[in-house]
């Protein structure tokens, strides 16, 4: 079990221009795509969508890591795909399902390797986000690392007092989280109170009005996205109102049921 | 017999934590491991029940090779207690925790009960036994954590900064319980930054810094080293501090302990 698909999340400094992007419109971009993903059910339009990523992955030099997240999603995204095809979806459906899957992924992974937790904030706070929300929020973020490392010293000290993870039928496999996930959780729970107690004893909050030294400005780069993130979505209600696309698939189905029954009554 | 040959270890594909370290521990030793933060001291240890394995180099518990077994084997051989309790409690009593690893390794329930019932006793834990491990202080939880390793008797006990946490009365009755796991033939190996508690208990100490063995010898020979131990960033026992101040009454400079300054100073004013 490797915890190494959060690399795909984390925020690292880099200087490209999607790293210097304003936050809210590389959000509005990854809530259009989101949006957008949602509304297809087509594998084409599924497609494009989950491409329309990649130059702005590769401009922003996330590639290796971006693909470490996908390697670590993979399992589940064959789940889907499984799941979907012996349920009776054709492949085309299937496959579909499988990149509407990899596209929220990747749109998030994309959004969080090239937004520093604190200028996320601090968008959040200049769209007048009450300021102890916002502070939960990045906290949240920030944590997740954390909460990962801490995860795999729970997994190496109950390995040491002979747990074996990956031995033993499915009941068994999943009863084997419970020492993970209580000590995890516990640790986690006393690491916000002292947290909190930390925060109180510092004054959080004491003065109401916050002043910040940085504020976001929107870039023509910016606008010229918003723009562009606009009309994709336009374009793409459109072509799911007017235009119909082109289905392509395989002519493979995984046998049903009633398909058994004509084949042993035959 | 633990045997590391040129380990050399990096996590993922950053910086070497640990740049070639050769090592030989045997049976019956009493190893202490120091050096300064980051220098490697916890991935050391996390080698020898095979949690990490090696980048390069290999290491050899009773000469079976950690890369090729699985943790839950040699950790019946190495017990391996971790720094933090609260990585590992999560059993509703202090009794059950300390049985869990029992189950694991398929011991039968009566072995199990006797087992529990002494290590509590010798833990000084007995009292707790049906309590939460949850609702204990930080030094008991860590009491916990080492019971539920020592209860199945590991051949090599590997401590990561026992003595954090704990009073004086506490590290005493801990130093006379390893000094007696040592006298049964056990190998104890702790990791700690603890000079006073390494000069009372006189072991092999072992000096580590950035990722290298700098020094490796009696506990008097390292512990009264200037040089050495500042390498490490560590300090000098205060012991060893006194023999130093004391150096122009010409006074053995290899003393770390009270007990034995105390009876070699008075032999000295006798004279």
């Amino acid at each position: 079990m490797s915890l190494r698909v959060f690399d795909g999340f984390k925020f690292k400094k880099l200087n490209t221009p999607i790293h210097k992007m304003d936050p809210r419109a590389k959000f509005m971009f990854i809530i259009v795509i989101f949006a957008l993903s949602l509304l297809f059910t087509n594998l084409i339009g599924l497609t494009i969508l989950f491409l329309i990523q990649l130059p702005l992955i590769l401009l922003a030099k996330c590639g290796k890591k971006w693909l470490k997240t996908m390697k670590g999603t993979a399992f589940f995204a064959i789940l889907i795909f499984i799941m979907n095809f012996i349920t009776g979806s054709s492949f085309a459906f299937s496959l579909a399902m499988t990149i509407r899957f990899l596209t929220l992924v990747s749109s998030f992974s994309l959004f969080f390797m090239t937004t520093s937790p604190d200028d996320l904030g601090l968008a959040l706070e200049q769209m007048k986000i009450p300021y102890p929300l916002v502070f939960t929020f990045t906290t949240a973020v920030r944590l997740v690392p954390t909460i990962a490392i801490d995860a795999q010293t729970v997994i190496d000290a109950q390995k040491s007092r002979g747990l074996e993870l990956e031995k033993g039928n499915l009941i068994k496999r999943v009863k084997n989280f419970i020492p993970i996930l209580i000590p995890l959780i516990v640790s986690a729970i006393r690491r916000s109170m002292e947290l909190a107690e930390a925060l109180e004893s510092r004054g959080f909050n004491a003065s109401k009005k916050r002043e910040s030294y940085i504020t976001l400005k929107f870039s023509k780069l910016d606008y010229i996205t918003l723009i562009l993130t606009i009309l994709l979505l336009i374009f793409g209600i459109y072509i799911k109102l007017y235009v119909s696309l082109p289905q392509i698939d395989l002519p493979i189905k995984f046998p049903t049921i009633s398909f058994y029954k004509t084949f042993l009554k035959s | 017999m633990i045997k590391v040959e040129n380990l050399r270890f990096s996590y993922f594909d950053k910086e070497e934590v640990l740049k070639g370290i050769n090592l030989e521990i045997y049976e019956g030793e009493f190893i202490a491991i120091m050096g300064e933060n980051g220098a490697g001291k916890t991935t050391l240890i996390k080698h020898f029940n095979g949690l990490l394995k090696p980048s390069s180099g290999r290491v050899l518990v009773d000469g079976i090779d950690t890369r090729k077994t699985s943790v839950a084997s040699l950790a019946k051989l190495v017990g391996l207690v971790f720094q933090n309790p609260d990585h590992q409690l999560f059993c509703e009593t202090v009794w059950d925790e300390v049985a869990f690893s029992l189950k694991n390794f398929n011991y039968s329930e009566d072995v199990i009960k006797a087992r529990v019932k002494k290590i509590l006793e010798i833990l000084d834990l007995t009292k707790y036994s049906n309590s939460s491990p949850f609702t204990l202080s930080g030094g008991e939880r860590k009491r916990v954590a080492l019971a539920s390793v020592l209860v199945w008797d590991p051949k090599y006990i590997v401590l990561d900064e026992p003595t954090i946490g704990q009073d004086y009365r506490q590290k005493e009755r801990l130093r006379n319980f390893i000094l007696q796991l040592v006298t049964q033939g056990k190998s104890v190996i702790m990791v700690t930054h603890d000079v006073e508690f390494v000069a009372e208990c006189h072991p092999r100490v072992i000096l580590l810094s950035k990722g290298r063995i700098v020094a490796d010898g009696p506990a008097e020979e390292i512990l009264s080293n200037e040089e050495f131990v500042n390498e490490c960033s560590l300090e000098l026992p205060q012991i060893s501090k006194l023999m130093k101040a004391l150096k122009d009454l010409g006074v053995n400079q290899k003393i770390i302990d009270v007990y034995s300054a105390k009876s070699y100073l008075v032999k000295m004013l006798k004279r």
